[in-house]
């Protein structure tokens, strides 16, 4: 019987059923963060139970991490105790820790893959909304509470019901300068902030096909805004391009096995899915938010919508949107002045994303008033950018370059907007107060978030980059 | 994990479609790793720009301050995993949420905490809501586990459904982790099976040590 690749990575890692009807699935790669594993550790501790695979779990600092050079544990007070409770247990329990100084320290979903910790085919939780990130390398990820995070320390199992299968056929080729995240923006506003509840999503078609790894990071990463709490890419010669030769993917004899087997790793022609969505990507353009929810989009060249326009079940929270924004319904949104641009997070943090940013930089300087952030996604990622001079580029144009970590994505760091202020940012989550309290915050892609930096304004960037020329 | 059977309090109305885990439980840079649940539960949205409490929302209300269940809207926890969502819940004795529908992974956290998630058809919530607002914290409801019933008011009474499973694992306070330790030798005989067929899964080292 065909099958989808859903279904073969979980009936692979399918360990038996639970008396109450749930499935186990096996957890081959854990990645904790600081901002939650002490939690876990307390309820080990308290419950007398040990971690069951250490040698399969990893853990970051990244989410309360202070961002300016020279950190250390003592750079954001509010993340003291966080770093050494994550110190403490992971030493207690023997498990590899990318500690704030490490050389390979960086967001969770920026470092498993990059590093190769996490593999096509495999299965991989980490106790955050983003997990799925990593689907763009082919791997089945699960975002996870804290007592779930215990109980993988505790089995190296999840108890999970198996999800429904959505696929989404992205087609067509993107213009210039439309990426990954504007895809994903797109079809957030369609399918709308609930839309893939209950489903694991796998993204194919043209699209796809076309993306580099770290676009089809980006375009998982986004599954959850939707409410899919999984989604992924099933692996191609590009993934597996991508992979070879990083420090913790299978080497020699061992990566040519592994390469025979991630080769089997598609879904079957025929195989049925749930639900399947198609978007038509070829005539899309830059999009950015408008609202407070990431589902509140529009093409940069649009308006913020009228009422009547939107759906009456959802007109309720565009009108709380209106107010909460700033923003009159028929306001176009390029021209709107910003007060703050943010370039990061496990979204759009990556070395493709800061080459993105800086290539419209370039020569230019951002527009006076305005504050400009870049905070690599990792470590590795920081020192490969400051070896091609990204940063060079990003200071001499006015830019802050930070230390890497999560930083004003949730602003668990203390690098947060002041309130009123308008911001671009390549972050997942334009929620009230999320940037900080009262912040507006829009969210587009590295493109037209440094578009914008220049420009003191929400611009397109195709716009800045032809009145260039 | 605390058993829930069955709880009775004051029905609050928060009747808005996905409620994100930010708004429930904001990150509110503590420096202390025991945070204040309590004080956390919808803290921004309790106050208003000048910090002083805003008498408009609900939990603020004089006949909803001592809320012990929440009725709400479609995809209740969005977002953020965060688990502070549930336990900023339980920290303030509200132990049902009644919504349209919930985000996978709050409804997942809110069974691991013995925080029953009631979830009604459009007809259902329709008629419940309204008789909440009507009752406006005038007079406790009851959410009875064991009979799948909401009671309250003038002889109101709904039957609402839930996974079987789920409401065992609700009505004994089971403990989760342990229901999965008695499949250890499933556990490890996977293990031994997935070393042989994907070795590369079983075994993880740094290549350049």
């Amino acid at each position: 019987m065909p099958r989808t690749l859903f279904d073969k990575i979980w009936d692979f890692h399918l360990v038996g059923q639970r008396a109450d009807g749930r499935d186990l699935i096996y957890i081959d790669r854990h990645v904790l963060h600081e901002l939650h594993a002490h939690h876990s550790f307390a309820q080990l501790e308290k419950q007398h139970r040990r971690v069951h695979r250490p040698d399969l779990t990893f853990a970051v600092q990244d989410h309360t991490v202070a961002t300016k050079p020279g950190r250390d544990d003592d750079t954001n007070p509010s993340g003291t105790a966080f770093l050494k409770a994550m110190r403490e247990g992971t030493r207690k329990h023997g498990i590899r820790l990318f500690d704030i100084d490490d050389p390979e320290q960086g967001i969770s979903h920026v470092v498993a893959p990059e590093l190769g910790i996490v593999l096509p085919g495999a299965t991989h939780a980490v106790p955050d909304s983003h997990a799925s990130t990593v689907g763009g390398v082919g791997a089945l990820a699960f975002g996870c509470g804290t007592s779930e995070l215990t109980h993988i320390l505790a089995t190296q199992v999840m108890a999970l019901k198996r999800p429904k299968r959505l696929r989404a056929r992205l087609e067509g080729r993107l213009g210039p300068h439309v990426s990954a995240k504007d895809v994903a923006l797109r079809l957030i506003a369609e399918l709308g902030v609930a839309g893939a509840r209950g489903h694991a999503v796998e993204y194919a078609g043209a699209a796809v096909r076309a993306m580099p790894i770290e676009q089809r990071m980006t375009l998982c990463n986004l599954n959850i805004e939707m409410g899919g709490r999984s989604g992924f890419v099933a692996p191609d010669d590009a993934t597996f391009a991508w992979l070879q030769g990083r420090p913790y993917v299978p080497q020699g004899a061992m990566w040519d096995r592994a390469l025979d087997y991630w080769r089997s790793l598609v879904t079957d022609d025929d195989a049925a899915f749930d639900r399947e969505v198609v978007l038509d990507c070829s005539a899309l353009e830059p999009q950015i938010t408008w609202g407070t929810d990431p589902s509140q989009v529009v093409g940069i060249s649009g308006r913020v919508p009228d009422p009547a326009a939107i759906d009456p079940n959802r007109r309720a929270a565009a009108q709380s949107a209106f107010g909460y924004m700033g923003l009159a319904p028929g306001t176009p949104l390029a021209g709107l002045p910003v007060d703050r641009v943010f370039i990061g997070s496990c979204t759009n943090s990556r070395l493709p994303d800061l080459e993105v940013a800086a290539a419209v930089v370039r020569g230019r300087r951002v527009a006076e008033g305005v504050v400009a952030m870049v905070v690599p996604g990792s470590s590795t990622v920081k020192r490969e950018a400051e070896a091609a001079g990204l940063d060079r580029v990003f200071r001499d144009a006015g830019f802050f370059w930070g230390e890497s970590g999560c930083s004003m994505c949730a602003g668990g760091n203390g690098d947060r907007g002041q309130p009123g202020e308008r911001c671009v940012s390549t972050t997942n989550r334009n929620f009230e107060n999320r940037q900080g309290p009262k912040v507006r915050t829009h969210l587009a892609s590295p493109a037209t978030a440094a578009a914008t930096a220049i420009a003191g304004h929400i611009a397109d960037v195709r716009q800045l980059l032809l009145g260039a020329t | 994990m605390q058993p829930f059977t069955s709880h009775s309090g004051i029905a609050a109305p928060l009747l808005r479609d996905d409620v994100n885990t930010d708004q429930i439980a904001p990150i509110l840079q503590s420096r202390n790793l025991k945070e204040d649940y309590r004080a956390m539960l919808f803290m921004r949205a309790r106050q208003r720009d000048d910090g002083s409490e805003d008498p408009d929302f609900v939990l603020n209300k004089p006949q909803f301050r001592k809320a012990g269940i929440l009725v709400t809207g479609h995809n209740f926890g969005a977002g953020s995993s965060r688990e502070s969502a549930v336990w900023s819940m339980l920290a303030n004795d509200i132990r049902v949420i009644v919504a349209r529908s919930f985000a996978d992974i709050y409804r997942e956290n809110c069974l691991q905490n013995g925080l029953l998630p009631v979830v009604l058809g459009a007809d259902d919530a329709d008629a419940f809501t309204a008789r909440v607002v009507a009752v406006d914290g005038g007079a406790p409801f009851t959410v009875d586990l064991v009979a799948q019933r909401i009671t309250g008011p003038d002889g109101f009474a709904l039957a609402f459904e839930i996974a079987g499973a789920d409401r065992m694992r609700l009505l004994e306070g089971l403990d989760d982790i342990g229901l999965t330790l008695k499949h250890m030798d499933e556990i490890v005989g996977w293990e031994r099976r997935a070393a042989a067929a994907q070795p590369w899964l079983q075994g993880v080292q740094d290549g350049r040590r």
